[in-house]
């Protein structure tokens, strides 16, 4: 058995709000080998990117707090570990890639000052040799005449080349862990396709793990090795990619699957729904959260204390009646 | 054959691009040039491209919300093209909208009942109780409960908001929807309601769309016929099933194997673009395309392809199209 990269366990997450309490995140566990690939899918509210933001130690203070549970890193707990010794692993050990290019960059810094800037705080290099890092690691990720890039402000690159940065400020100092949040759904489709070519390429070339996080079932079919389904807050069901994909448990993980029109369907067919909606955070049923959309509910649904089920080694679904599925 | 209900001719929309004191226009952007396509009752044509290829834009032509720099726009035979806002009046409640943030296109400070009737009043349809009849009957057509008329957007989900949309679109029984990425912001659960519900109004009240978005994936599923656009122009158009299975243009063939397919198994061949889209103020010359086209030779350069049949009810425009 290797021992994981990253542990997360229990991981609760609670946010103040006007209308109260809300638990965005509730109990969410997972980890990750170093070099692995976990993909984290899920609909809008569903507490994937809180995930994300929990993990990095970057949930807004002081409304955002984890309530409970580990995140394990190296054996070391980062729950628990002080702002200092947390923003020493950010962006060094654990790097983040954020949805939109151009509010994670600094638009009036020029490129070369915000890929500069990580490698001045994270190690002891000269500022020339900075400079040869920051030039180099644009080369790494694609970018044309890097050079003269240093020079420029974002608004001066197109959407795709800002990605590119992003990702070459999130790679800079070599992490171990990469966690991109909706890395290309701001982005065209042959733009997309360039990007996750690129991350693909470049966590092979460094050995690095990534989460990649996404609402779209096709780019966790085509980058991931295990897969975590979220519905409000919850893993719903969690395995390998094989699993999820050919063999899932979950109503809602086969429900998704089933609803999203494929290439390969007759053209003007009606599409299968979940038909409802996701409920409110600020207003969660007591059983299963996903029971008011669900086909196959029975009364003992609504009981409070669905617990997560094993299938088989490694695939876990969080429902009741998976067996007569 | 039917005569088609919609037939735009080499319609063109160059928007001045002005700067300096004086705001003189210094070049223009060619977001729409030259586009022919024509849609029949009751069918739907998808219209696929990248951000900037121009396709909101020739959708906001056909609906007049711009007014083109040259073309026609015929619809049952009337050029819309050219019309005044008055001349325009009694074909407006025959080409509605839906738009892609219903929240941004809904106004938040009336009532959802208020925003339903305004097309009625607008057109001085019925009186005070067949208006109130008429909107919790538009209600219920796109399945939302009929007391949501006294509340307001806010109040709803992206999916039931998208509902309301489409609920003011379908008022006036129009003949001809333009739906710009009407599912694109919406969670993947609830497109597929969306897409259900787009698909049973057009059977029951034989409505024709002209459905923009840039997934190909949702455009297949909800098209008759699909043309692709890249920089203001259609360099491909057949039907959909032909389309994704025999693509004729380098474009197209790169955009189907770009996209991301939802099965593990599937290993992608695909046919990466280099570079971005050219800016639609300075298009390349010749075939647009050539500067990021893995076929493109010196002709390409220099000779602009048209649009030409290579296969029954397919045309392509490139200068070495051939089937994959």
């Amino acid at each position: 058995m290797i021992t994981p990269l990253l542990c997360v366990s229990g991981l609760t997450t609670e946010f103040q709000t006007d209308e109260g309490l809300v638990r965005a995140v509730d109990g969410v566990s997972f980890d990750i080998p170093p070099g692995g690939t976990l993909g984290i899918v899920g609909e809008s509210g569903c507490g994937k990117s809180v995930t994300a933001l929990s993990i990095m130690g970057l949930l807004p203070r002081p409304n955002g707090n984890i309530q409970s549970g580990r995140i394990d890193y190296r054996g070391e707990d980062l729950v628990a570990a002080d702002n200092a010794r947390l923003q020493r692993i950010r962006g060094n050990e654990i790097s983040m890639v954020f949805q939109e290019p151009m509010t994670a960059l600094n638009p009036v810094h020029t490129i070369g000052r915000q890929l500069t800037e990580v490698v001045a705080i994270h190690t002891d290099q000269s500022p020339a040799e900075q400079i040869r890092t920051a030039v180099a690691m644009l080369q790494r990720v694609g970018i044309p005449a890097p050079e003269l890039r240093m020079t420029e402000y974002p608004h001066q690159l197109s959407g795709g080349m800002r990605q590119r940065v992003v990702i070459a400020i999130a790679l800079i100092c070599e992490p171990l862990l990469l966690i991109a949040d909706e890395p290309t759904t701001a982005l065209d489709v042959t733009i997309q396709a360039q990007i996750l070519d690129l991350i693909s390429s470049l966590q092979k070339d460094f050995g690095m793990a990534m989460i990649m996080i996404t609402h779209d079932l096709g780019v966790i079919a085509e980058t991931c090795e295990q897969v975590v389904v979220m519905y409000a807050g919850q893993v719903v069901e969690q395995g390998s990619v094989f699993d999820i994909f050919d063999r899932p448990k979950h109503p809602y993980t086969q429900g998704l699957l089933r609803s999203i029109p494929k290439l390969t369907d007759i053209p003007k067919q009606p599409l299968d729904i979940i038909p409802g909606m996701v409920p409110s955070l600020h207003d969660l049923p007591v059983g299963c959260r996903f029971a008011n959309r669900c086909q196959h509910r029975a009364a003992e649904c609504d009981d409070a204390g669905l617990t997560v089920d094993t299938v088989t080694e490694g695939h876990s679904v969080r429902c009741l009646k998976w067996r007569q599925l | 054959m039917s005569a088609p209900l919609l037939e735009v001719r080499d319609l063109k929309m160059h928007f001045p691009v002005k700067s300096g004191f004086f705001s003189r226009t210094k070049a223009r952007n060619f977001a729409v040039d030259g586009v022919n396509l024509s849609i029949n009752p009751g069918e739907t044509l998808g219209l696929v491209g990248e951000s900037g290829c121009g396709k909101s834009t020739l959708g906001r032509c056909i609906s007049r919300l711009y007014q083109p720099t040259a073309g026609e726009i015929l619809f049952k035979d009337a050029n819309l093209a050219g019309m005044s806002h008055r001349q325009l009046l009694p074909y407006r409640q025959n080409i509605q909208m839906i738009f892609q943030d219903p929240m941004e296109s809904l106004n938040a400070r009336h009532t959802v009942g208020e925003i339903l009737e305004e097309p009625f009043l607008i057109h001085g349809i019925g009186n005070a109780q067949t208006r109130r009849q008429s909107v919790s009957k538009l209600l219920d057509t796109v399945g939302l409960p009929g007391r949501s008329a006294s509340r307001y957007p806010f109040e709803f989900s992206g999916g039931q908001r998208q509902r309301i949309g489409i609920a003011r679109a379908i008022a006036l029984k129009p003949e001809l929807i333009i739906c710009d990425e009407p599912v694109s912001a919406l969670d993947v659960s609830i497109q597929s309601q969306i897409l259900n519900l787009l698909m049973e109004l057009q059977k029951e009240f034989n409505l024709a769309y002209l459905f923009i978005a840039h997934d190909l994936a949702v455009v297949k599923h909800i098209s008759d016929r699909v043309a692709i656009m890249y920089l203001g122009k259609i360099v491909e158009q057949a039907s959909s099933n032909e389309i994704y299975h025999r693509p004729f243009h380098p474009y197209t063939q790169s955009l189907i194997s770009a996209i991301p397919i939802p099965d593990p198994h599937h290993s992608a061949t695909r046919i990466l673009l280099k570079g971005d889209v050219p800016s639609p103020i300075s298009p390349p010359p010749g075939c647009a395309f050539h500067t990021r086209c893995p076929k493109a030779s010196e002709s390409c350069q220099r000779d602009v392809p048209i649009l030409k049949t290579v296969a029954p009810e397919h045309i392509a425009a490139c200068h070495f199209a051939e089937a994959p």
